[in-house]
């Protein structure tokens, strides 16, 4: 009995708290660890940026390893009933559970990454992870000596297939002798197969090893091992490959996660697409390692510049994928709706697409 | 790269992603023998893989990481034995809550190791054997976990059938009651062949980490302990056997990877299909082909040994 009324004494007491409180509680959903080094790793690190940068107003929790199935949904309710008015949901297959719970619930805002279907409370977000890749690839190309370039990616989807596109297109734009062979893994992370498939690669003379795995722990130690150069995704991982890191892309969530729970804080906040890349500062060109020589730094920093104030697109047209079909006709450029259905390879790339 | 540097690298790649599904699913024949079904294996190889790169990080000595990575398996292996033996519990129950445990508490643990350089094994090519043609590159030019894995399996076939203890271990695991009429301890014989079992994978776990990964990463053994399990059943208790589905499992990854690396326009979802279709195919084709009743398994697997009863 006294364990009870203690209990509802305590809810009691956290909900006049709550009442009096102001800060602005954000979550964040994520579908793995934040401990991989790439892609959940980098949404922690906004989260923890937004923190520091808006001290004392904002108070952010996390969810990690939530499945994108109705266990997300339960999670979000429980997020909500803990008072967060601002939930950021970083994964792919969020975007169904986050729905049906934003009906539910008008007066928290939703950001649903990397989808397109909005509803007045959700907006989504997503950078182009491409553009940073093609100024990898412009690296890749300057130090391979063998032509050859390796890329390990989990699934045939539209997100990496830009990847290795726009990695292969910068890569040729120095070099065209330039092929990239493409390794799906049907995994977002196996040590097991990350590593022998480097292994695969390198024995097929691929010295660049680019890839789009979310965890970076065995892709990078393994290519400096082997004495080949890397290439990362996600985050600056340049220390895990000190020998053979070339660069890499490299997400910056801080920014604009404070630019958001700015605007749901001032509730001037408004439900749209929130997509941007390098101009926008959403994603970055990781640090350059110590065996990328100083011409071919200058090189890829002149044309991130280009990229930047929007003088240089990586997918304008003409462009034809490998077979020669044309995918984006003169002088036109592909919308987000376009990009996010891409499913062909541009010449260069060799690797299986699943076939319709 | 001409075919045979081409098949050489995909049976060296075999090997190489064969032999940590190979030490675990060799400790679970042992184990299952005695009657004690574990299905703690994939949190085991879990285990050992974590201590394995603790150790091999704060000591810099990678015979410190095995041993210690060892004696975790052990120390799990006896806890999920005295749990079956002593509490009578359900041992697919227990065996699961060992590898649910185990995979959030490596998780939580190893979060500070992860991106750590730690020191892992390089190959060690054997003199002599390593010039063979083929063979030398293919099973010669490996780690010394990979040559310890080549005496396991042996080693392991005569403890079961070719020593004192290994008769009292397969009579345990048919018989218990009958056993220990016998004068055979069914609790300290069923607790060492778990222990045993359990060493062999995080063995393979260490492998993992130590030479494959070369690091710790949350999950790294993505389902490995499981198929190790599986194998048993199909490799019908023989240790040979499960060897021979363990290297079928590395084949199929090997050549899978290699494959695309090469160019090859086969689906990449087919391909990933391809270790496990295989395995079972070829192990199933086997069993057809066995002139005998095909073996059920150890008759008191997974059955609790009350002896007052």
């Amino acid at each position: 009995m006294r364990a009870v009324l203690l209990l509802i004494s305590f809810f009691a007491l956290s909900t006049i708290c709550h009442a009096e409180n102001t800060t602005l509680k954000a979550g964040f959903l994520c579908v793995g660890p934040t401990s991989d080094w790439g892609w959940n790793y980098a949404h922690n690190n906004g989260r923890m940026q937004l923190e520091k940068r808006l001290a004392g107003q904002v108070q952010t929790t996390i969810a990690e390893k939530i499945p994108e199935s109705a266990e997300a949904e339960r999670v979000l309710e429980k997020m909500i009933a803990q008072g967060n008015k601002l939930i950021f949901t970083t994964s792919y297959g969020y975007l169904e559970p986050a729905l049906r719970v934003a009906k539910r619930h008008p007066d928290v805002v939703f950001m649903q990454v990397n989808r397109f279907e909005t509803a007045k409370n959700l907006g989504t977000y997503f950078s182009h992870q491409y553009q940073p890749m093609y100024l990898a690839g412009i690296a890749a190309g300057r130090m391979s000596k063998s032509n050859k370039l390796g890329f390990i990616a989990a699934h045939p989807v539209p997100p990496l297939l830009q990847a290795i596109n726009a990695f292969t297109l910068g890569a040729r734009s120095v070099n065209n002798k330039i092929q990239t062979k493409v390794v799906f893994i049907n995994s977002w992370s196996d040590p097991g197969l990350e590593a022998e498939a480097v292994k695969g690669l390198a024995e097929a003379g691929c010295d660049v090893v680019a890839h789009a795995q979310d965890n970076q722990n065995t892709i990078l130690p393994t290519c400096d091992k082997l004495g080949i150069y890397s290439v990362g995704f996600y985050t600056d991982a340049g220390k895990l490959a000190p020998k053979g890191w070339l660069t890499g892309a490299c997400l910056d969530w801080g920014p604009f996660y404070e630019q958001i729970a700015k605007a749901v804080k001032d509730r001037t906040w408004k439900s749209g697409s929130y997509t941007a890349g390098m101009e926008a500062g959403y994603i970055k060109l990781s640090s350059f390692g110590q065996a990328v020589p100083e011409a071919v730094r200058k090189e890829i920093l002149d044309k991130e510049k280009l990229i930047e104030n929007g003088k240089f697109y990586v997918f304008a047209g003409p462009l034809k994928d490998r077979d020669g079909v044309e995918r984006i006709a003169v002088g036109s450029k592909p919308d987000l709706k376009q990009l996010s259905q891409m499913n062909w390879f541009v010449s260069g790339v060799q690797g299986a697409l699943p076939k319709k | 790269m001409d075919d045979l540097a081409f098949i050489t690298a995909v049976a060296a790649g075999m090997v190489r992603s064969g032999t940590p599904v190979l030490l675990a699913a060799v400790g679970e024949c042992l184990t299952e023998r005695s009657g004690i079904l574990n299905l703690g294996m994939e949190g085991i190889m879990l285990a050992g893989a974590l201590t394995a790169v603790i150790v091999s990080y704060l000591t810099g000595n990678i015979f410190f990481a095995i041993i210690a990575a060892l004696a975790i398996g052990a120390l799990i292996g006896l806890l999920h034995a005295f749990l079956c033996l002593y509490f009578h519990v359900n041992q697919v129950a227990t065996g699961i809550a060992v590898t649910i445990l185990l995979s959030g508490i490596t998780a939580f643990c190893g979060i500070d190791y992860v991106g750590k350089s730690i020191h892992s094994i390089s190959a060690y090519k054997v003199p002599w054997l390593s010039e063979l043609p083929f063979f030398g590159s293919v099973f010669f030019n490996q780690d010394i976990l990979v040559y310890l894995s080549y005496a396991i399996v042996p080693l392991t076939y005569f403890l079961i059938n070719g020593t004192r203890f290994g008769l009292s271990l397969k009579a345990v695991g048919e018989e218990p009651r009958a056993a220990a009429a016998a004068g055979v301890s069914v609790f300290r014989t069923r607790c060492i062949a778990t222990a045993l079992g359990a060493m062999l994978a995080a063995l393979g776990g260490a492998y993992l980490s130590l030479v494959y990964a070369q690091g710790w990463t949350e999950n790294i053994t993505a389902g490995r302990g499981w198929i190790a399990v599986g194998l048993v059943m199909f490799a019908s208790w023989n240790p040979w056997k499960a060897v021979l589905g363990a290297y079928l499992f590395g084949l199929a990854i090997s050549l899978q990877l290699r494959l695309q690396a090469a160019g090859a326009d086969v689906s990449p979802y087919l391909l990933g299909m391809a270790p496990y279709l295989l395995v079972i195919l070829v192990l199933a084709v086997s069993k057809l082909r066995q002139k005998k009743i095909p073996a059920a398994g150890p008759t008191a697997l997974s059955i609790p040994y009350l002896p007052q009863v």
